[in-house]
């Protein structure tokens, strides 16, 4: 299919929420927005295919374009493998004026891939669009079909220029090439009754080790976690399981939907993030797993592992309660799922001060309304001036949010908790609510709050303050004895004396 | 004469390069009042502009004209025009400086003659803001050759030639290199008013890139060389540029101002800096201030001091052209050996006066293959080393951009006498660190020849 289909077609995604309250004629003009210029923000459609593959962890990931595209972005997410480092790797083809001219980036495309190959000898390279070599009509396509053929290696095309849309679409983008190459070519010879696929899980500072336990607790095997932590087999077989869990919602929510009406492999939606969501991940892995064949006294299991789990959460975040409670929270972020996070930091008393919906589906935003009651809290996205006002009169006592609004809440002299790409803490499952918890105590808790408040005791022109000046006599002063008592002591003293040069 | 080699692999490993539109952003970051604009997808600046946050833990001013496919193919002298007027007024920017990015650059667009139209055709609604355009295409150099574009085309739009007015004897101008730091930059300008003197410093990036915390919001950068600063610049005594890559624009304020250039190389090491405290006297016709004679003694003192622990030492580079060439010949001077040198471009006449047998062209991949080849003690580049550092088992220092895993490199000194002593001590500490207490495998002469052959650790050639 080509580009333009595939983005028609992911646009018309019938499993997307908000796809689904629009009328025909709109969905068709797609979710992207128009970008204002000099007022934009945010990364392309290559960005997000990255994002969405980079973490398999054994695949050699080639980004085909200038160099700008991954020279200035590698090895910049948190992303864990318990495996190889190849994926940390970064290969482009960095191609330059001469190769563009002469029309020579296919050719140099396909000695890459052959170098990689030969060097490397990994499962299967990926091969990345840009805008440039889009521009320029170079077929990745044909290029990986060619090189696969020849190289006996899965070479993995994925089209997703820059400025085909957004980040999201590149997620999407990217799912598609998952769908169109990978997925269903391995049988794996161990599939069983309780395998399932969880999809869009990145597995962040490890996270995702955090929660694989309790699945494995009840028997059920991960057969491929897409992708964080994947292995490309894995992922090759993932046909074969008989759930799928889709992690964030709007990024891959195309790959679930293919893989059920492919495979027949049905799948919900759900979240790691706060207790009341792990535990209906687990709840719901169990029901569609029975549904399917897996042993019933599954869900007996699974209710007794929930019970005791979120006894021994609540009771760990409980001696939290007195430190947090009354504390005011802003959420500024799309990726992580705001409501069940919302409901658990509510329960142990803190206030939600606003939290942006920009991610959320039409669902989300009713139950953030109905747990926050305030509509007016919940914003799409907001000014870095807005922001920063917001924060420096004091209307938060911390923000949790991305990397790209960290500073203005440090400017603004405010707690900062990170809970996009690049945190280095892990916040799923039950031990990870509890995690993020004692992370925000710590930032709340920090003296430095208060000491960068407190002003220099000094107007603007260096002229120190009449009243707030600690004056001289109010200060310890020592007197001269204790001075002229140490000077007398290192008079006789030679230089030989004073250590052993 | 050093020699200079391309890299023949048909694959970028681990690139070494930051792109060229990047490095222009980052010297119009050093103008007050100003908004870099990437004329491009919007992709290239949400990733310039993470790197830029994640290196100096700021937030920084950058924007793009958001060129989408169907924009790409017309042509997208509109959507600069959009951003410019946008910018102007959102943020009130005194200076745009647009840096072209690859896909508009392969479409092949006139774009300075664009800008020249906007800015004649909206003359009114721009009063009061400059507009700079560098023409810095991804697929061509990287961090130096988008700084030097930049500086350019900001003199080429601010400065104009001198003509009757009079020469400010006591004022100078500084061309900074790209790879100076705030602290380098607060550093020299302090070092210049020990004489009398007042420089102009260009880019400066220590007012806006040094932490400092305004009180209110501001949507462009807070400090940096003032626009009527740069309009001053010909009327200066004379210009200093520091390092090649910085000549090309000095000599076009040379040419305006009809005044002395005078290159550095580099402002690191002993003899570099001594050149330049003479400048400074014979300009100013003072004599040489008592505490930068103080600073010059403890830089003696920490070379002697030092010296132990950079004697034999074998060190990889990889680095921009200039600061290659500073770092090389820093370790040089004390003993070291440079045995690994990697650059990001051919095209710098200093890469033949490397410290270094040869100089490769191409990413930290070749680095480490080389480094690995030679075997080496210390690896020198970015944080990007860190993965390859890390898989040859030694330490890595990290220079220049990006270092997105240590704090505080921008309040790193690397030039003058403060500057080199404390090249000297970080170095001496990160040896000291590793200190190995020797096994029996160690010191077995059988073992130890085998480890040599590997590694082809021949003894030095006699002189
Ligand atoms: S917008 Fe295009 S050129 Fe820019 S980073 Fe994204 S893919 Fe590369």
């Amino acid at each position: 299919m080509a580009l333009q289909q595939k983005i028609a077609d992911v646009f018309n995604e019938p499993a997307c929420e908000k796809n689904q309250a629009k009328s025909e004629k709109e969905r068709k003009k797609g979710c992207s927005k128009p970008l204002t210029p000099g007022a934009a923000a945010g990364g392309c459609a290559f960005d997000g295919a990255k994002i969405a593959l980079q973490p398999v962890t054994d695949v050699a990931h080639l980004v085909h374009g200038p160099l700008a595209c991954e020279g200035n972005s590698w090895d910049n997410r948190g992303a864990a493998s318990s495996g190889g480092d190849l994926w940390r790797t970064s290969f482009t083809t960095d191609l330059t004026e001469l190769d563009i001219v002469m029309g020579q980036g296919e050719k140099k495309l396909y000695r890459a891939i052959k170098d990689i190959v030969a060097r490397y000898a990994p499962p299967a390279v990926f091969v990345y669009q840009t805008c440039v070599t889009a521009l320029i009509g170079d077929d990745i396509d044909a290029v990986c079909k060619h090189a696969s053929e020849k190289l006996g290696t899965p070479v993995v095309p994925v089209n997703a220029p820059g400025f085909a849309g957004s980040k999201n679409l590149g997620n999407k983008l990217a799912g598609e090439a998952l769908i169109d190459h990978v997925i269903g070519t391995h049988e794996p010879d161990d599939a069983g009754p309780t395998d399932i696929n969880v999809l869009g899980e990145f597995n962040l500072s490890g996270e995702f080790w955090q929660v694989k336990p309790l699945f494995e607790r009840l028997g059920i095997r991960i057969r491929a976690s897409v992708p964080g932590d994947a292995r490309y087999q894995d992922i090759a077989g993932a046909h074969t399981a008989r759930a799928n869990m889709m992690v964030c919602s709007t990024a891959l929510i195309n790959l679930a939907r293919k893989i059920e009406e492919r495979w027949g492999i049905p799948y919900f939606e759900g979240s790691f993030y706060g207790i009341s969501d792990t535990s209906d991940a687990l709840r719901q892995t169990a029901r569609l797993l029975v549904a399917r064949g897996a042993p019933v006294d599954l869900t007996e299991r699974t209710e007794a592992l929930i019970a005791e789990e979120e006894a021994i959460a609540w009771a760990r975040l409980e001696p939290y309660r007195a430190r947090l409670e009354g504390k005011r929270v802003l959420l500024n972020t799309g990726g992580v799922k705001s409501w069940s996070v919302v409901s658990a930091l509510q329960e142990i008393g803190m206030e939600i001060v606003g939290t942006s919906t920009k991610k959320s589906t039409i669902e989300d935003k009713e139950r953030i309304i109905a747990l926050i009651k305030d509509a007016s809290h919940m914003f799409d996205s907001m000014a870095p001036r807005d922001l920063y006002a917001m924060l420096a009169s004091g209307k938060a006592d911390i923000m949790l949010s991305g990397g790209r609004t960290q500073f203005i809440a440090l400017k603004a002299k405010t707690a900062w908790l990170d809970i996009n790409q690049e945190r280095h803490h892990p916040y799923a499952g039950y031990d990870g609510m509890v995690e993020m918890v004692r992370q925000i105590d710590r930032a709340l808790s920090n003296p430095v709050w208060a000491a960068v408040r407190e002003p220099a005791p000094w107007d603007a022109a260096g002229e120190l303050h009449a009243k707030s000046a600690p004056s001289l006599a109010q200060s310890d002063v020592e007197t001269d004895r204790g001075f002229a008592r140490t000077r007398k002591r290192f008079a006789t003293t030679g230089v030989d004396e004073m250590g052993e040069c | 004469m050093t020699l200079v080699t391309q890299n023949t692999k048909p694959v970028s490993v681990n690139p070494l390069k930051s792109s060229q539109p990047l490095g222009a952003a980052f010297a119009y970051l050093g103008i007050e009042g100003s908004v870099p604009l990437f004329h491009g997808s919007q992709g290239c600046t949400s990733f310039a502009l993470v790197l830029f946050v994640r290196h100096f833990k700021e937030t920084i001013p950058l924007q793009t004209t958001a060129m989408d496919e169907v924009q790409t193919v017309l042509g997208g002298a509109e959507n600069l025009e959009e951003a410019i007027l946008n910018l102007k007024s959102r943020t009130k920017a005194k200076f745009i400086g647009v840096a072209t990015t690859a896909l508009v650059e392969t479409r092949g667009e006139d774009i300075v003659g664009e800008v020249a139209s906007i800015r004649q055709r909206r003359a009114q609604d721009l009063e009061g803001t400059t507009i700079a355009v560098a023409q810095t295409p991804d697929f061509d150099g990287a961090i130096e050759e988008g700084w030097r574009k930049a500086v350019s085309a900001t003199l080429d739009v601010l400065a104009e030639p001198r003509g009757s007015q009079a020469v400010i004897p006591n004022r100078i101008n500084i061309l900074a290199a790209s790879h100076m730091t705030v602290a380098d930059v607060e550093l020299l300008r302090d070092t210049v008013a020990a004489f009398g003197l007042e420089a102009t410093i260009l880019p400066d990036i220590s007012g806006a890139l040094d932490g400092t915390v305004p009180e209110r919001w501001v949507p462009t950068t807070y400090g940096g060389t003032p626009v009527e600063a740069i309009r001053a610049m010909p009327r200066a005594a004379c210009t200093i540029a520091i390092g090649e890559h910085m000549r090309e624009p000095g000599r076009r304020l040379a040419k305006l101002g009809g005044m002395p250039l005078v290159v550095f190389d580099t402002l690191t090491g002993l003899k570099s800096v001594d050149r330049l405290m003479t400048l400074l006297a014979e300009i100013s016709g003072r004599p040489v201030p008592a505490g930068i004679r103080r600073r010059r003694n403890q830089l003696t003192d920490a070379m002697l001091d030092g010296h132990f622990h950079f004697g034999g030492k074998r060190i990889a580079i990889a680095a921009e052209p200039d600061l290659l060439f500073a770092l090389s010949g820093f370790f040089a001077g004390l003993g070291a050996e440079v045995v690994a040198a990697v650059t990001t471009t051919g095209h710098s006449a200093i890469l033949e006066r490397v410290s270094a047998p040869t100089v490769t062209v191409g990413d930290l991949g070749d680095l480490e293959d080389l480094a690995r080849a030679v075997g080496v003690d210390l690896v020198v580049t970015h944080a990007h080393g860190r993965q390859a550092a890390e898989r040859l088992g030694v330490p890595l220092m990290r220079v220049g951009f990006p270092i997105f895993d240590r704090l505080g490199s921008q309040h790193k000194r690397t030039i003058l006498y403060e500057g080199t002593r404390d090249l000297i001590f970080e170095v001496a500490n990160i040896f000291q660190a590793q200190l190995h207490t020797p096994t029996p495998e160690d010191l077995d002469p059988f073992l130890r020849r085998e480890r040599e052959e590997h590694h082809d650790r021949s003894p030095p050639a006699a002189h």
